[in-house]
Parts: structure tokens; sequence; C-alpha cells
């Protein structure tokens, strides 16, 4: 009988293509839109994931997330120093900063300062140029995005090209020269990022007492990061944490405090009703137009089992189908939107969720169809 | 001898919205193996309901409907399900041909219910569609048969597993003259034997010359059986 049923299903091409388009579109609808989401959330964190070295990040003990910046005295890096089990600690300088451009206009951009001698907390990729090139004097590397989006300068001919090796820039009134062009991980503003040093990073920034934001700590080899986070939090009391523990608290802060994941997790849903919608409605409406066919086998005495077992074969066989052209839709976009500034990130979460997703499409249309089917009168293959 | 069917006293109301139908009104018929007999009278007498009932894909509201010797209405729903897939070879006025099927496949059907292998039915299938004629035709759509050819391959279908009674609902009046006697003759010799009876639902005059016995039914009653 399984026989049957699949050649029940394609026997019509149209209406199999178009059972199958309904499927690809809701499993497309519920991978690409979450795919997107998760992306958006990922760059909430991306400046902590992008800062590799450090295990754990010590920081004023009211600070929320990565970019609610919370001023530190420069002696509390040599109290971290001071602790056991510190491999290293270094300073950084995380700040908002104003960027005059040759035209005139400004652009506020992230400015990060690493420790001067080992450089450490540096963007991941570098494109053009040596992170070493920063112990020029005024030098600074900025982050490839930023360059070609924002940070510009008009040409004779009043367009705009992108600033490139050896152009400079103002930093509140200072001079800074690029020397070299990064690859970072977008953030959640899309402000370009500069790196520096923390000398010259402190020598941009607004005269304050306090300008140490991270303490960046490399634990020693074999030590409990947990313990050591316990240790400095005791030892300083300032807030140390873990890189995952960082990433978790300003995930979870956007999460809470800005609606933007509450309204994608609402057109999510709303996606995912549509596709289920769209996909359960032409399921169902297969099994009813061959509704006839199935009064047949029942009359000529195909039991409610076997019925069964062929609308299921029949929704696991579409499921699969549009599940996987779906999915692999959303692969390709996220592919073709690798270079672009859309968040996209396809976790294997999201791939567990959108197959449960479609498998839990598929049974209830599978289920009303096989309701309708077991409760079908035999007798109706006599009506003309 | 057992009868291969006999009615007695079978009725059957339909509820229609609130408003009851009385379909079968007390039907007395017994029908002999080996026999063709046809049921004959006006649009809505219950002819359909009679065979639907004695097909077993309806149940009556009381009396007793014997199909050789058994009681098919105390029978289990499964037992029910396989004597009817062992015994009953249906053919309908609209064909009810499975349109993504080919006509081997169609006819292998009745087999593949009872159980048996695929390719083993389609080789039995071809063998039955030579016998209505359609031996070069079994890689055939539905689509792409005449309807009479369409209904030769349903009297295939009713055929093949050899069920000992074939129930037939008006299966000429979708035909033309000509296809309508062919089909008849079909079912006259190559469907009835000895160890078989066919109902046959008809308006069709013309075919009540086939007929061993007809019975008249008017209004859920039998009138008359000549
Ligand atoms: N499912 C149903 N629900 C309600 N009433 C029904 C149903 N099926 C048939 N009837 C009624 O029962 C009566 C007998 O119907 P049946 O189909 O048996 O007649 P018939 O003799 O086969 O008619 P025809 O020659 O037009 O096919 C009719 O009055 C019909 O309207
Ligand atoms: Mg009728």
């Amino acid at each position: 009988m399984n026989h049957i049923a699949l050649k029940m299903l394609m026997g019509d091409k149209g209406k199999y293509l178009g059972i199958i388009m309904g499927l690809t579109f809701a499993s497309l609808i519920m991978t690409q839109q979450p795919a997107i989401f998760i992306g958006i959330l990922a760059r909430t964190y991306s400046f902590i994931s992008d800062t590799g070295l450090p295990d754990i990040w010590v920081m004023d003990e009211k600070v929320q997330f990565v970019d609610d910046i919370k001023p530190l005295q420069d002696t509390e890096l040599y109290r971290v120093r001071g602790i056991s089990g510190v491999a290293w600690a270094m300073p950084m300088y995380k700040g908002l900063l104003k960027a005059r451009l040759a035209d005139g206009t400004f652009q506020t951009c992230i400015v990060v300062g690493l420790d001067d001698t080992t450089l450490i907390g540096g963007p991941p990729i570098m494109l053009q140029g040596e992170i070493s090139d920063l112990r020029r004097s005024d030098s600074v590397i900025i982050d490839v995005d930023g360059l070609n989006e924002k940070l510009n300068k008009p040409t004779a001919d009043g367009k705009k090209i992108p600033l490139k090796v050896g152009d400079s820039l103002e930093l509140n009134d200072r001079r800074a020269i690029v020397v070299g062009v990064a690859k970072v991980t977008r953030t959640f503003q899309s402000q370009p990022v500069i790196y520096t040093t923390y000398s010259r990073a402190k020598s941009y920034a607004p005269k304050e007492r306090k300008l140490l934001s991270f303490v960046l700590v490399k634990a020693d080899k074999g030590q409990d990061l947990g313990e050591l986070t316990r240790r400095i939090r005791e030892k300083t009391g300032l807030a140390a944490y873990t890189q995952q523990e960082f990433m978790d608290i300003t995930y979870n802060y956007f999460i809470k405090n800005t609606g933007i994941p509450i309204n994608f997790g609402i057109s999510v849903l709303l996606g995912f009703i549509v596709g289920a919608a769209i996909a359960g409605q032409t399921f169902y409406s297969f099994t009813l137009e061959n509704i006839r066919q199935f009064g047949v086998l029942k009359a000529m005495g195909t039991s409610n089992w076997t019925l069964l077992r062929m609308i299921l074969l029949q929704a696991v066989l579409v499921g699969s189908i549009g599940y996987g052209m779906g999915v692999g839709l959303t692969a390709l976009f996220g592919y073709a939107m690798r270079h672009t500034i859309l968040a996209f990130k396809f976790p294997w979460q999201l791939l567990v969720f959108s197959g449960a997703g479609v498998s839990l499409i598929c049974m209830i249309a599978a289920l009303i169809s096989i309701l309708k089917v077991m409760r079908l009168e035999p007798a109706i293959v006599f009506k003309s | 001898m057992v009868d291969a069917v006999r009615c007695e006293k079978l009725v059957k109301i339909y509820d229609a919205g609130g408003q009851k139908v009385v379909a079968l009104n007390g039907i007395d018929l017994n029908i002999k193996l080996g026999e063709l007999m046809m049921l004959v009278g006006p649009s809505g007498c219950g002819k359909t309901t009679l065979i639907s009932v004695i097909a077993g894909i309806l149940d009556q509201d009381s009396g007793v409907c014997e199909l050789f010797g058994k009681n098919v209405n105390v029978m289990s729903s499964k037992d029910k399900l396989q004597f009817r897939a062992k015994n009953i070879g249906f053919v309908f006025q609209a064909f009810n041909l499975l349109p993504s099927l080919n006509a081997a496949e169609n006819v292998s059907i009745p087999l593949i219910i009872n159980g048996e292998k695929r390719t083993i039915a389609e080789r039995k299938a071809i063998e039955v569609l030579k016998q209505v004629g359609l031996g070069d035709r079994w890689k055939s759509y539905p689509s792409q048969l005449s309807g009479g050819q369409q209904q030769r391959v349903a009297i295939a279908r009713a055929l093949v597993h050899s069920p000992r009674l074939i129930v037939c609902d008006e299966p000429t009046s979708a035909l033309d003259h000509t296809s309508g006697h062919n089909v008849m003759n079909l079912l006259k010799e190559v469907a009835l034997h000895q160890d078989r009876a066919l109902v046959i639902v008809t308006h069709d005059a013309r075919i009540f010359e086939f007929a061993d016995r007809i019975a008249q039914m008017d209004d859920g009653h039998i009138i008359k059986v000549t």
C-alpha cells in the first residue's frame, strides 16, 4: 500500500509541487527569520567573542552589558595582577568618541585602547597592515565595514570614498593616522571600531579621573575559572566574568531591555503560524481532493490503520522534502548575504527547532486528514 | 446450497438534517450463487442503499443480511474488513479508478489489500486485463482510456481477487450503447460463474436481457421479483 500512497501523492504533479512549496515556504520562514534574529542577538556580544585571548573580563560591578562602560581607576589593574592564579592582566579602554571627517562632519566611533606593549585584545582579523603598526605614533586600525560605510572622505568631484591606509582623521581634535584595516564581527549598533593603544586612547578621550574600562585576565594553566572569578571579586570588589558569562549577561540584557527581540520573536511566531497554515492547508486539501480514492480503498477492505500509515507516509515525505528545500534556501540566503550588513547566524539548535516545527505542522495536517479519512463512510463510493 | 445473499426485513433510515428518510423499509431478498440479479426501480427508491448494505459498507438499522450463510453484522470490524476484502468486488457508475495508477496497478489493488506482493499482484492483474480485452493497455492511465475501457479495467479490478459476490451500481449508465453492451457481456460471460453472484443496480432497460432475475423496488420495498 505504500507504493499506492506514494503514487497517489505524486500522481498530480501540480498539487504535489504545491504541497512541497507550502512546506518549503514554512521551513524557509521558520529558519530564515530566526537566523537573522539570532544573528542580531549575536551582534550584541560580538565584541566579547571577537576578543578571544582573555579568559576573564574584570569590570565595575554595576556594568550590565558590554557597551555599558563604568570606568575604573588604573590602579585596579595592578590589584588584579597581584591575585594568585592570574597569568596576566591587561588594560582595555572602550568608549564612544566622535571622529571628525575631512568634510567637517562627525561620526561616533567605538574606540578601543589596547595595552601598549602586548596589544592584547586586538581585532580578530587584519586585512591590511599589522597590529604591531599601532606602535607607530598617532596610529589607529579601523574596521573595514566602518571604513566602507561611515568613515569616508570626499574626492575632488564630490564623490565619497572610504578612508584608506595613510589617511588621517581627527579624534577629539587630535590627529589619528590609519595604519591598518581589520575585519571585526559587526556590533549591534554597527558603529565603526577604531583600535589604538591604551595610552593613546586615553589621550583621545575627554579628560576624566577614571578611564580603564576592562581588565582582561588570562588564568594560569589548570586554574579553575569559576574559582578565579570568585577570588577576583572577593579581593577587588569588582565584577569578574568568564568570556561566556559576560556574553550571556550582555545577551540577556538586550533580551530584557530592548523591544527588538520580542518584536522579532513575534514576527518569527507569525511566520511559523502562516507557514503552518499554508502547508497544513495544502496537505489537508490534498487529502480532501482524494477522499473518494480513500473511500474506494476503504470499501474494498483497507483498514483504517493502513490508511493512517499511508497518510503518514505522504506527510513524512512531503515534510522532509519541504524541510530540506526550505533549510537549503535559508542556507543559500545566508551564504549570499555573508558580506552584507545583514545579520545571519544558523546554529544547529535552529535546525532542530525548525525541524520540530515542520514535523509538528505535518503531524497536525496528517492528523486532521487521518481523522477525516477514518470517519469517512465507505458508502460514498456509490455516490456519483 | 447456501445462498449468496439473504436479506430479511432490512430497514435503513437516514437522518438527513433532522428529517428521517426511510430508504429501506423491510427488504426480503435472496440471491443465489451463479445468479445475475438486477435491481431496478425509480430514482430514490433505495437501490444504492440496498447494495451498500449487502456489500457491507453501510450498516442497516434492523433486519438481517447474510452473505454465504454468514451474518457479517455480528463480526468484529477487523473480520468484517477482511471478509469484504476477500469476498466482494465493486463496479461503480463513475469507475472510481485511482487516476495516478496505471491499469495494472489499479487492478492489483484488491490483491494488495489481501496481502499479496506487488509484483505478483501486478502480474496477476495483467492476466485479468487480458480477459477483459485490455492486455495490451496495462500501462495506460485512466485518463488515457475511454469510458468503456475504464469500466473494463474496473471489472478486472472487481474480478482479480476471485470474490464470491460482485456488486455493480449503474455500471453502464455512463457509457454509450455499444460500450454498455460490451461491459454487460463481460460481466455475464467472464465475471459470472457457478460460485459467484452478481448484483447489478440499473436504470438501463437496454440491459435487462442480461439478468437472470430482476427485483423491482419502489419506496424502500421490493415489489416484484421476476
Ligand atoms: N447519505 C444519505 N443521507 C440522507 N439521505 C440519503 C442518503 N443517501 C440516500 N439518501 C436518501 O435515501 C433514499 C434512497 O437513496 P438511494 O441512493 O438508495 O436511491 P437510488 O434508488 O439509488 O436512487 P438513484 O436511482 O437516483 O441512484 C433517497 O430518498 C435519498 O435521498
Ligand atoms: Mg443509486
